[in-house]
C-alpha cells in the first residue's frame, strides 16, 4: 500500500497531465460532435464582454459599407412590397406583431469565425430576447448558421462554414432535395450531396433552403452552382455551391424562431415510436 | 511574489492580445499565429511542474473559451508543458534545466531551438486535435509550418522588444 502511494507521489505530474489531457480532450471531442451543450463556450458574461467591447470599436471600420449592405436590402425589399400585386385586409404593422409562425430578431454578429474547421460566431442576443437552441440565423443574402449555445445576453452560432452542421437544401427550379455540407476548404464555397441524377443541374442555378428541417424557414436563398458532378456510386449529384453570402464579412443577421418547431418535434418523434 | 504578480499579468495580457487581435489575423485566409505560447515559453520553472502545467491546462481553457474550440489548445498547453523539461535538457543541455530569468543572456541558436520546439509540438498538437483525423496528414502538417513560422517571428519579435531594460 504505502508503495502504491508512493508512487503516486513520485508521478504525480504525470498523473496531473494525464487527466488534464483527458479533460481537455472530451472538450474537444464534444467540439467535434454537433450539439453537445458545450460547458466551454464565448457565449458568457466575460468573452461576451469583451467582444462586445471590441466589436464596439470595429465596427466604425465597416459603417460605410456595411450602411450601403443595408440599404440594399431595403430596397430590395421596398420594390417587393410596392410591386406586390394582392392587398392584405389589414397592415402589418412590424415583424413581433405578426402573427405568423416565424419570429424574427434582429442581432449583431460580435465575433466571426471562418478560418477553423469548426466555425462558431457570436451574436448579441441571447435568452432575455427569448433566444435558445436551434434557430434558424440569417442575413439579408443568404444562410448564416444555426444557434447553439445561449447565455442571458449572447448566443453563440454554428456557422454554416462548420464541418459538423448539415442543412436540408434544394434547387429553386426543380425543388430535388439535398444536403449542404461544409469540407473546410474555402468560406465561400459548401457542397451539396444526395440530389438524384435526374435532376436538371445547370452551372449557375439557385440553392434555396428546402423548408424541411423545422429550423430554417422554405426558400432562403443560399447559393449558386459553380461545379457538379456525379459521384462515384452514378446515382447523385455533387455540387459545388457559391455562397450568396460573404461569410469573411458579416454584421447585422436576423435570427428566426419557428414558433411551430415545437409541435413538429412531438409529432416527429411520436411517429418514430 | 512579486514575480507571480507578473506571470499573472503576463497570462491576462497574452490572453487578451490573443483573442482580440492575433486571432482575426487570417493571413492567406487561414493562418493564425499563438502567441500565447510565449507564457509556457517563458514560465519559470523551479520546482513547480504541477502549478505549471495547471496553469497551462488555465491558459488554453481560456484560449478556448474565447475562440469557442472546446478543448483544443488546453490540450496542447497542457502537452506542452508536460515536455517542457524534455525540450529544455535538449536545447540549453543538462547544465541549463533549472535555468530562470537569465532567458535572454543565453545565445540565441539555443534560444531559436528552445522556440521552435516549443511551438512546433504546441501547433502540431492544436491542428492535429482541431482536425482529429489522421487522414489530413498533410493539411495538419502544412498548418503547423506555416503559422509555425508565424507565431516563431511574433515570439521572438515580443522577447526581444521586452529584453533591452532587464540588462
Amino acid at each position: 500500500m504505502q508503495q502504491i502511494v508512493n508512487f503516486f507521489i513520485r508521478k504525480k505530474t504525470f498523473f496531473l497531465f494525464l487527466l488534464l489531457f483527458a479533460i481537455s480532450l472530451v472538450f474537444t471531442i464534444q467540439y467535434h460532435s454537433y450539439h453537445r451543450s458545450r460547458f466551454v463556450n464565448s457565449a458568457n458574461f466575460l468573452s461576451g464582454g469583451i467582444f462586445s467591447t471590441t466589436n464596439s470599436i470595429n465596427s466604425y471600420f465597416g459603417l460605410k459599407e456595411q450602411n450601403l449592405k443595408l440599404q440594399q436590402e431595403n430596397s430590395r425589399l421596398k420594390s417587393l412590397v410596392y410591386n406586390q400585386t394582392q392587398t392584405h385586409d389589414s397592415a402589418i404593422i412590424d415583424t413581433t406583431s405578426y402573427n405568423g409562425i416565424y419570429k424574427v430578431t434582429p442581432a449583431i454578429i460580435y465575433k466571426n469565425d471562418y478560418s477553423k474547421n469548426n466555425n462558431v460566431l457570436l451574436i448579441n442576443k441571447g435568452k432575455n430576447d427569448s433566444i435558445s437552441q436551434d434557430y434558424a440565423v440569417v442575413s439579408d443574402l443568404g444562410i448564416v448558421g444555426i444557434t447553439d449555445n445561449s447565455s442571458s445576453k449572447f448566443s453563440t452560432v454554428l456557422s454554416v462554414l462548420n464541418t459538423n452542421v448539415l442543412i436540408s437544401a434544394k434547387l429553386k427550379k426543380s425543388n430535388h432535395f439535398g444536403t449542404i455540407s461544409w469540407d473546410a476548404k474555402s468560406p465561400s464555397l459548401v457542397n451539396l450531396t444526395e440530389i438524384p441524377k435526374v435532376a436538371p443541374v445547370k452551372l449557375g442555378d439557385t440553392i434555396v433552403t428546402s423548408g424541411r428541417s423545422a429550423i430554417f424557414p422554405k426558400n432562403i436563398s443560399i447559393g449558386e452552382v459553380v461545379d457538379f458532378n456525379i459521384d462515384k456510386a452514378g446515382n447523385f449529384y455533387k455540387l459545388k455551391v457559391k455562397l450568396f453570402n460573404d461569410m469573411t464579412s458579416l454584421n447585422h443577421v436576423y435570427v428566426i424562431e419557428n414558433k411551430d418547431k415545437a409541435a413538429i418535434m412531438e409529432l416527429l418523434n411520436g411517429n418514430n415510436e | 511574489m512579486n514575480s507571480t504578480l507578473k506571470i499573472i499579468l503576463r497570462f491576462i495580457v497574452l490572453v487578451f492580445l490573443q483573442v482580440t487581435i492575433f486571432n482575426y489575423v487570417n493571413f492567406l485566409g487561414y493562418i493564425n499565429p499563438y502567441i500565447y505560447v510565449l507564457f509556457l515559453v517563458l514560465f519559470p520553472l523551479r520546482n513547480n511542474k504541477s502549478v505549471f502545467i495547471i496553469s497551462a491546462f488555465l491558459l488554453g481553457l481560456s484560449v478556448d473559451m474565447f475562440s469557442d474550440t472546446g478543448g483544443i489548445h488546453a490540450g496542447a498547453s497542457v502537452f506542452v508543458a508536460y515536455i517542457r523539461p524534455i525540450i529544455s535538457k535538449f536545447s540549453f543541455g543538462t547544465l541549463n534545466e533549472m535555468y530562470s530569468v537569465k532567458f535572454n543572456s543565453v545565445e540565441f541558436s539555443k534560444r531559436l531551438t528552445y522556440i521552435t520546439l516549443i511551438v512546433a509540438n504546441h501547433h502540431l498538437m492544436v491542428y492535429f486535435l482541431e482536425f482529429f483525423n489522421f487522414s489530413h496528414i498533410l493539411t495538419i502538417l502544412k498548418y503547423t509550418f506555416l503559422s509555425g513560422i508565424f507565431s516563431i517571428t511574433l515570439i521572438f519579435l515580443i522577447t526581444f522588444l521586452f529584453s533591452s531594460k532587464n540588462k
